[in-house]
């Protein structure tokens, strides 16, 4: 249950994706809003919760590739073409790789912006900048390519959303539900055999 | 103050000199503009919140008797300097000096008294967002040019006392002033 399977994603595996999804999501929505507020204050206190939430990320991001490296990855479904397994693999990769350059992208923002404010990770230690030159340009320039990689994340996990839901009503496949279910598809196989 | 002058121009000037020297520096002088009034916050894990407070004016009063010298000296928080206009907006927003409804902080002298050759310490009230509080000065002279005096004045203070204590324990409750003072004698 807690490991992988050839047919299906066992506990851990689910929980990494979903803890990382609805943080994901969150930091979107977060880091949109935030950039609106005009009381000074209550910006510092968003932003900090921005960067907490996108170094957890950061981290479970690690977690996670260690864990995908360790662990084997379930069978797309035998019927889908070669040119949509293609597909979905690249968008995995990609989304695994928004994990690290979406926040490190953020971090380097913090470490090269002339604003003295150090990332206060949810309010238990002070996490250091990256050492990178200090410049109202450089601020900018990261904050561009934070943002667009936000919006390409955003994008992908659409894409990846939309082809969830297309295997599930469409196909009538077990894809989205054995990732919401550990172990699901070898229960499943189990039972037949029975 | 006025020991402090006289031990200074015992070593500086020529004996037959030091008492005009003296008594020629005793007086009322107006704060210049080229004086700077410099500000420290400091942070744990990352840089200072530093600046400087760039509309001010006050004056001072030189008395034979150093315990009578007084200072009294007025700056507007809307005219701080910082490395980013941001860290600006901030300092002169609600949280901190609220110049909207604060626009003035100002100190004026109760007590001045001699600490060693050319310094002295300057006890007094600092009023600043509706709070007014006792607060101490060291004064250092660091010279006399013509009818100008220099001083450097520094202080520590609590932001909480003047609750502007926003971000501790991250940035520090204490706000560390250091100022060049240039008098002009009137």
């Amino acid at each position: 249950m807690l490991r992988n399977t050839e047919r299906s994603w066992g506990l851990v595996s689910v929980l990494f994706h979903w803890i990382m999804a609805a943080l994901f999501l969150g930091q979107f929505a977060l880091g949109w809003y935030m950039q609106g507020i005009k009381d000074m204050l209550e910006q510092y206190n968003l932003y900090q919760w921005h960067k907490s939430f996108g170094f957890t990320i950061l981290g479970l991001a690690v977690l996670r590739a260690l864990w995908a490296l360790a662990s084997r990855r379930p069978k797309l479904p035998e019927t889908m073409p070669a040119g949509e397994k293609k597909l979905a693999l690249g968008t995995h990769f990609f989304l695994y790789l928004a994990f690290f350059v979406v926040p490190l992208t953020g971090w380097a923002i913090v470490s090269t912006s002339p604003l003295p404010i150090a990332t206060w990770y949810f309010r238990l230690f002070v996490i250091p900048s990256l050492p990178l030159g200090i410049s109202l340009h450089s601020e900018q320039v990261w904050s561009s390519i934070h943002g667009f990689l936000a919006y390409a994340a955003i994008f992908l996990a659409a894409v990846h959303i939309l082809a969830a839901l297309r295997h599930h009503f469409h196909h009538r496949d077990a894809t989205l539900i054995r990732m919401l279910r550990p172990g699901y598809e070898d229960r499943e196989a189990a039972s037949k055999t029975n | 103050m006025k020991r402090a002058l006289i031990a200074l121009a015992f070593l500086l000037l020529p004996a037959q000199s030091f008492a005009d020297q003296f008594s020629s520096a005793v007086g009322r002088y107006r704060i210049l503009g080229s004086s700077r009034i410099h500000f420290s916050v400091a942070q744990a894990g990352g840089a200072a919140i530093e600046g400087e407070f760039r509309r001010f004016k006050g004056t001072f009063l030189l008395d034979r008797n150093v315990g009578n010298s007084k200072v009294e000296i007025s700056l507007e928080p809307g005219s701080v300097k910082a490395i980013d206009p941001r860290v600006e907006e901030f300092i002169k927003s609600e949280p901190v000096f609220d110049v909207a409804n604060y626009p003035v902080v100002s100190f004026r002298s109760t007590d001045v008294k001699r600490t060693g050759d050319a310094s002295a310490a300057i006890d007094g009230q600092l009023s600043a967002k509706g709070v007014t509080r006792p607060t101490r000065f060291s004064i250092a002279f660091k010279g006399q040019s013509g009818r100008t005096l220099k001083f450097r004045v520094t202080g520590k203070l609590s932001r909480a006392l003047f609750k502007m204590d926003v971000g501790t324990p991250i940035y520090s409750n204490m706000v560390v002033l250091d100022m060049d003072l240039v008098g002009q004698k009137l």
